[in-house]
């Protein structure tokens, strides 16, 4: 256990993982909406096989620390981001590998289809349940086969494991062939679970993906993503900071684009370090 | 060429104010009753073509029946041993192939410029590009024909027909299918000419269209690791499918009608065209090449009932678009 | 399953998929290139051949007879018979659709004869222009006039240019809020007075250049002139008669071998497309800035 301190006046409280623990490595991050910098200097530390939640205030910056994490800000020319990004001894951000360059500086990289390795081992799963307009089966089948020929037998164990393990097997089996649109909208957001996590990806995040549910979905929801955690390293955002102490190991506290406290939930939420938690946990800030 | 775009849905109701005063509500009584006329002369105006349609093409119909529709002998001067005969196979195939041909040039290339537009092209430029494709829409289809008449069918004759005929053996399959006379005037250049004029209808409404698919879905495919590719095949075309189905058919609306550019450039033979390159005409054009020379009533009657045919290929057509298109309004 | 390994198998999946990928972008691209390039040929064949024909008796003579020795003529009866029609079509235009587009936008909604008329105005809309043509042939030149005239004529652009109008005024109108008519109401006004001094004022710049598009479109119309006004070879202001037209003077001499009637048929190709052109693309400005001086 380490205490790092940014060089910024505000200290950030950090009580991070070990380094060799860590999947991902956020260091001097800024982020910038056109001329508007939502990020600055953030520090973030990502463990493996562990739950991270971001929290705080609506427009703290933590979905679009999120949003950066697989590069798919990049869809909208004028996002940029700064820093470093590491994922397996890579800069995520770095515009050589795994982007397009040229692309990269036309601020329009969806042209080079590189990105698309990186999304494929960092998956999303988004605030808004979005089902593919195809079959159950053909929603988690898609991505897997991007990736790689798979038997028709082989296929079917994938569909029912990641169902399975995004607790929707039981509640899916029988209309595997029916439009993933027909399903609820907690079992639809448990079909883009089960079809994130069926490329194994190495890391899944989520961005508030229960906040259109109700509290038994919820639950579901919530039952299995730590199961996932034995599999996968999770990323969430959520603004529902009972969901966080509840699921997360750790958690991150930002607040104004800056990262405010980052310590592991078992602590966060008992004893705040930073007036600026304490305020928010204890509900000052709406 | 907003004219293009589906029917706006009705919105938010519009507010009613019952307590208005009595005087100013003598007033309300008359504009109101002055819009709703307007109105009912559109209605008018749709009921009263038909009308005169069915009126003025009524002889003819009557005169030749069924064959009407499948003779192909189109004989306006009539003579004891070869007498005046009204047969419209030749223009409603031709009509059906020209409409048929331009739409299959013309859609994957639509689909083509919305995709480039949409999801490749950078934003400033997109924005110039898009008017520019969206200016071919506001050229009038009489100079597409004069392009037509005198550069394009020339540059076909000498760098495509000429050569296709010196180097396909006649009797062969596709040597029946090119054969024609060189002049560049045939039923292929004049679908080509087609395309090019219904190409931004249907680039443009599928523009919108792209435009239209939430975020989320789109970002949601990326998420996976799509490449761009594989998010608009698999992702994005099919979600604006039955929309894009009624772009299709406004398209092949206007392909049906258009009359000046085809006239132009299709050679004007009513006989049933036997290749792809042979001359043949469409009922727009056949109307707009005779109805002025014509004298003998029954020759106007069959005329006019070639405009009905045309009515009703295009009103099945247009009706069908709408209803695509305001169904799922996406 | 160890994590990564598909990524790691997979790398000559990986790089066919970017491969289609940018075959896709590049086919996207020439789809592009090709109604630009088909865009600009067209206008630099215009300008080719038409601007070199432009003289000053373009716009002072009238046309001239053909094969003759009678001088180079110009296009003067045309362009003033084109402005003539078109103006009158306008104006019919201007009112009905106006009136019908508010009828639709103001007391349409949750009405089943308005869905009715949104849908016959929508196929008049896309319905080819030689058959409005054929319908103003049937009903005014062989029944009430009896011959070919400028009103005939006019009356046929005022049919295919109504349905622009509506739809854009129905358009236009729709977008401006409900509050503006609340705040109307709220002073004591009715509904009409309310429309008429508020709605239909703020609506102003929009129902300019649907009236400029729609005045666009209907000046290169040829098809349905052919039957209606026929065309004249002479000057002509009397609406009872025949006129002729830029694009009907077109159909007429661009068929023909004589060398100067092609000539002017490329200039009139070439004032018509310029004129329909800058309409379409002042209007666009114009729609541009309205809505961004909100």
């Amino acid at each position: 256990m380490k205490f790092e301190i940014s060089q910024e006046e505000q200290p950030t409280v950090m009580v991070a993982p070990p380094v060799e623990q860590r999947v991902l490595d956020v260091r001097g991050l800024n982020f910038y909406y056109g001329k508007n910098q939502a990020l600055q200097n953030v520090d973030l530390p990502v463990a493996r096989h562990k739950i991270t939640a971001l929290i705080g205030p609506s427009g703290c910056g933590k979905s679009t620390l999120l949003r950066t994490l697989n590069r798919i800000y990049d869809l909208y020319p004028g996002q940029r981001a700064e820093g470093q990004i590491m994922f397996n001894g890579e800069n995520v951000l770095n515009p050589r590998d795994p982007v397009d360059e040229s692309a990269a500086t036309s601020g329009r990289p969806r042209v080079g289809g590189d990105l698309s390795r990186l999304r494929a081992r960092i998956g999303m799963v988004f605030q808004r349940p979005t089902p593919f307009p195809m079959s159950i089966y053909d929603n988690i089948a898609f991505g897997v086969r991007l990736q790689r020929s798979v038997s028709k037998a082989e296929m079917d164990e994938i569909v029912q494991r990641s169902l399975t393990r995004a607790a929707l097997w039981d509640e899916a089996k029988d209309k595997l062939h029916q439009s993933g649109l027909g399903l609820s909208g907690g079992q639809q957001q448990r079909l883009c679970v089960a079809r994130g996590i069926a490329v194994e990806p190495e890391i899944l995040l989520l961005d508030e993906p229960a906040s259109a549910l109700d509290p038994l979905s919820t639950a579901k929801l919530e039952t299995a993503l730590v199961e996932l955690k034995d599999s996968f390293t999770i990323v969430i955002v959520t603004h529902n900071l009972q969901q966080a102490a509840r699921i997360s190991d750790y958690t991150a506290f930002m607040l104004m684009g800056r990262l405010i406290e980052f310590r592991p939930s078992s602590e966060a939420f008992v004893k705040p370090e930073t007036e600026a938690m304490r305020d928010y946990v204890t509900g000052r800030y709406g | 060429m907003d004219a293009v775009l589906p029917s706006p849905m009705p919105g938010a109701p519009r507010i009613d104010n019952p307590g208005g005063t009595s005087a100013m509500k003598g007033g309300d009584t008359v504009f109101h009753a002055l819009c709703f006329s307007a109105a009912m002369v559109l209605m008018a105006t749709l009921v009263g073509l038909i009308v005169a349609l069915v009126i003025g093409g009524w002889p003819a119909l009557s005169h030749f029946g069924f064959a009407f529709f499948t003779s192909s002998v189109w004989n306006p001067s009539g003579s004891p041993d070869n007498p005046e005969a009204y047969g419209a196979a030749g223009p409603i195939v031709g009509t059906l192939i020209t409409a048929f041909i331009a739409m299959l040039l013309a859609l994957p290339l639509a689909i083509g410029i919305a995709v480039f537009l949409v999801e490749f092209c950078p934003k400033r430029l997109s924005h110039w590009v898009g008017i520019a494709v969206e200016l071919l829409a506001g050229i009038p289809s009489i100079v597409y024909g004069m392009w037509g008449l005198f550069v394009l069918a020339p540059w076909f004759a000498e760098h495509v027909q000429t050569p296709l005929m010196l180097n396909l053996d006649p009797d062969s399959f596709w040597g029946r299918v090119f054969t024609g006379v060189p002049n560049g005037a045939n039923i292929f250049t004049a679908s080509l000419i087609l395309a090019i004029m219904v190409l931004p209808y249907i680039a443009t409404v599928f523009r919108e269209l792209l435009l239209s698919i939430p975020p989320y879905l789109r970002e949601a495919a990326y998420g996976m690791g799509c490449t761009p590719f594989e998010v608009v095949r698999n992702i994005m075309l099919p979600y604006i499918r039955k929309s894009a189905v009624g772009a299709v058919m406004l398209g092949l609306g206007r392909a049906l009608g258009e009359t000046m550019a085809v006239t132009f450039i299709i050679g004007n033979s009513h006989a049933f065209p036997k290749s792809l390159f042979d001359s043949g005409s469409t009922i727009a054009s056949t109307i707009a090449n005779e109805f002025t020379e014509a004298t003998g009533d029954l020759h106007i009657s069959a005329l006019i009932a070639l405009g009905l045919v045309l009515f009703l290929i295009t009103f099945v057509t247009l009706a069908a678009a709408r209803l695509l298109l305001g169904t799922e309004k996406a | 399953m160890a994590p990564g390994t598909h990524s790691v198998a997979s790398s000559s999946r990986h790089a066919r998929r970017k491969l289609i990928n940018y075959i896709f972008v590049g086919l996207t691209s020439i789809a592009t290139l090709i109604a630009l390039t088909a865009l600009v040929m067209i206008l630099w064949t215009l300008v080719a051949k038409g601007f070199g024909g432009i003289n000053a008796g373009i716009f002072t003579q009238d046309q001239p007879g053909g094969g003759s020795n009678l001088g180079d003529g110009g296009l003067r009866n045309a362009l003033i018979g084109s402005v003539i029609m078109c103006a009158i079509g306008m104006v019919i235009a201007l009112v009905i659709g106006i009136l019908s587009g508010t009828w639709l936008a103001e007391y349409g909604d949750g009405n089943k004869l308005a869905s009715v008329v949104r849908f016959i105005n929508d196929v008049l809309l896309s319905a080819p222009s030689i058959l409005v043509g054929l319908f103003v042939y049937e009903c005014l030149v062989s029944h009430v006039l009896g011959h070919f005239s400028a009103i005939a004529g006019a009356a046929a652009l005022a049919f295919l240019a109504t349905p622009i109008v509506t739809r854009t005024t129905e358009d236009i109108l729709r977008l401006q809020p409900n509050q503006l008519r609340e705040a109307g109401m709220a002073l004591g006004a009715g509904r009409g007075l309310v429309i008429r001094a508020i709605i239909w004022k703020a609506s102003r710049t929009g129902l300019v250049t649907g009236g400029l598009l729609g005045f666009a479109r209907i000046s290169g119309e040829t098809a349905p002139l052919l039957f209606t006004a026929l065309g004249n070879p002479f000057m002509s202001f009397s609406l009872s008669q025949p006129m002729a037209s830029l694009p009907t003077t077109i159909f007429q001499f661009a068929l023909s071998a004589d060398d100067n009637w092609r000539r002017l048929a490329w200039v009139a190709a070439l004032i018509i497309a310029t004129f329909v052109l800058s309409a379409n693309i002042i209007g666009r400005a114009l729609a541009a800035r309205g809505s961004s001086s909100k």
